[in-house]
């Protein structure tokens, strides 16, 4: 990560994206491409209404999904690193699964585990869960292995080895993972909320409003799913920043 | 303190490094341990610390045998084996830290004595100070220089305070001057305390400065324990040049008849 994003950055993104979408609001000048000022004053007002509930429930599941993928992948992750045997014999599986689009497992979900949101949130961390399991997997192998003798002489059994080496070891490559995949994890959000659910951005934006023409209530709802995004990407970001404090602050 | 019984160990698929070895250490001693590569002076130390496991045979300490790392025994290998991402107070502070985690349960931590945070803290701060680093304390690794490295390292060690003290390289990879002010250190620790050492090193002089007892490796199977009394050792205090380099040489001997 050379380059830092700052507040000011965000905001300078921020304007220069509004100026362009008022630009196409003029040049297409359709019902389909609304002005950001039309828009804004709606996403305002439905956010802390009916959108805001929508937002609530895609947050909820993408944040579930996270935590089951990363409570998953993590032990396994680390488990697989440190034995190679073990992880010789997984590895091809991992290497033909891995690059899948996890989202053509959606119906064979939706028929295991049936429509309630569990399924939803399973299809989302099995998505990053396969991104995490990867790195983690690797970034335990890699650790030196005087480094892990070293402090288990120091008394550090396997808990211990745990808790101080693998897994700080293992954090700044999880949470990049965790904000590359994060982006893939809401757009299948939004094809998995556009059924069997009455909650979600996804079916804000396709049943309730682009279904019925009602286009400046959906850039609303595409606002609130880019917001949704990009908080996850700036939260993630900077917990990455922190943890890599140590490497920003090598003299030489 | 240490008695080896009857050792015998191999790498898997490789023939053994030692068989039906034996080698009593005694308390408050200081020993070199010095062979070529590959005679097995580091897989000793690490049977020593309880990271490899015999074949056969007894490695006790203090009458117990060592199954896993001993609590009052302190390891420093030539690469520190510090975490990056911790600063040189949190990483001197690390056994104390994992010693809190388990608690006082004689597996994983000395059973006889409780330390709680600031007491710890405190402890640390001590060897950081003694080992000139104090001022380095809320730097990261990768700031630091090698010798500033080890110091962090000898100080994470110390501060579990082992009567044991296991050392491999420790010195090999600093400049000549860190070199003889760390070896001074643990020298003039041991004189002032009842530590116990053992050096591994493919250095004769750093051997006979460190080493009271000299034991040769070599090469190959070892059977039988070549130890040589050293009355030279020590830093150049006192030193008889002459003395000194005849040790040198015999120990320079030995290693060439053994191998």
């Amino acid at each position: 990560m050379n380059s830092r994003l700052n507040i000011r950055a965000v905001l300078i993104g921020l304007l220069m994206f509004f100026a362009i979408w008022q630009a196409l609001a003029w040049l297409i000048h359709r019902p389909i491409m609304p002005s950001p000022f039309q828009v804004l004053p709606i996403f305002v007002r439905s956010m802390i209404g009916e959108l805001g509930v929508h937002f609530l429930a895609s947050t909820g599941r993408v944040l579930a999904a996270i935590a089951l993928a990363v409570v998953s992948a993590v032990p396994i992750g680390l488990g697989l690193g440190q034995m190679p045997q073990v992880n010789r014999i997984f590895a091809p599986l991992i290497a033909i699964v891995y690059p899948i689009p996890k989202i053509v497992f959606l119906p064979v979900i939706y028929v295991l585990m049936g429509i309630t949101d569990i399924s939803k949130i399973f299809l989302i961390a099995l998505i990053i869960f396969f991104q995490i399991l990867v790195v983690v997997r690797d970034e335990a192998a890699n650790l030196h292995p005087e480094l892990i003798l070293s402090v288990r002489s120091l008394g550090a059994g396997r808990r211990a080895l745990f808790r101080y080496v693998y897994f700080p070891a293992s954090l700044p490559a999880m949470l990049t993972a965790l904000r590359v995949s994060v982006g893939t994890a809401v757009a299948v959000l939004f094809i998995a909320e556009q059924s069997l659910t009455t909650y979600g951005l996804g079916y804000f934006i396709v049943v309730e409003t682009y279904q019925v023409l009602r286009y400046p209530e959906m850039y609303a709802g595409i606002l609130a799913m880019g917001l949704l995004g990009l908080i996850l990407y700036l939260v993630i970001y900077h917990l990455e920043l922190k943890v890599n404090r140590y490497r920003a602050e090598e003299q030489d | 303190m240490i008695n080896i019984e009857d050792l015998t160990f191999a790498y898997s698929g490789q023939p053994p490094i030692f068989q039906g070895y034996s080698l009593e250490i005694q308390r408050g001693e200081a020993l070199a341990i010095i062979g070529p590569s590959g005679c097995g002076k580091t897989t000793l130390l690490y049977l020593l610390a309880g990271l490899r496991h015999p074949q056969s045979g007894h490695i006790l300490i203090d009458q117990v045998s060592i199954k896993r790392p001993r609590p009052r025994s302190g390891l420093v290998l030539q690469d520190h084996g510090l975490l990056p991402w911790q600063t040189v107070r949190e990483n001197a502070r690390l056994g104390l830290t994992i010693w809190g985690f388990y608690g006082s349960d004689g597996r994983h931590a000395p059973v006889d004595e409780t330390i709680d945070a600031r007491q710890a803290d405190q402890r640390v701060d001590g060897w950081l100070t003694k080992l000139g680093i104090e001022n380095l304390r809320d730097q990261y690794p990768l700031q630091l220089s090698r010798g500033q490295r080890q110091r962090t390292a000898i100080a994470r060690t110390l501060a579990m305070q082992p009567d044991l003290l296991l050392m491999d390289e420790p010195f090999s990879a600093l400049d000549a001057p860190t070199r003889e002010d760390l070896q001074k250190f643990i020298i003039d620790l041991h004189a002032a305390t009842d530590l116990t050492y053992v050096i591994v090193t493919h250095d004769i002089e750093v051997a006979v400065v460190m080493g009271k007892k000299i034991l040769v490796l070599t090469k190959g199977c070892n059977q039988n324990a070549h130890m040589i009394d050293n009355a030279c050792a020590g830093l150049a205090a006192g030193r008889r040049q002459d003395a000194f380099q005849q040790t040198c040489e015999d120990v320079r001997h030995l290693l060439g008849s053994l191998t």
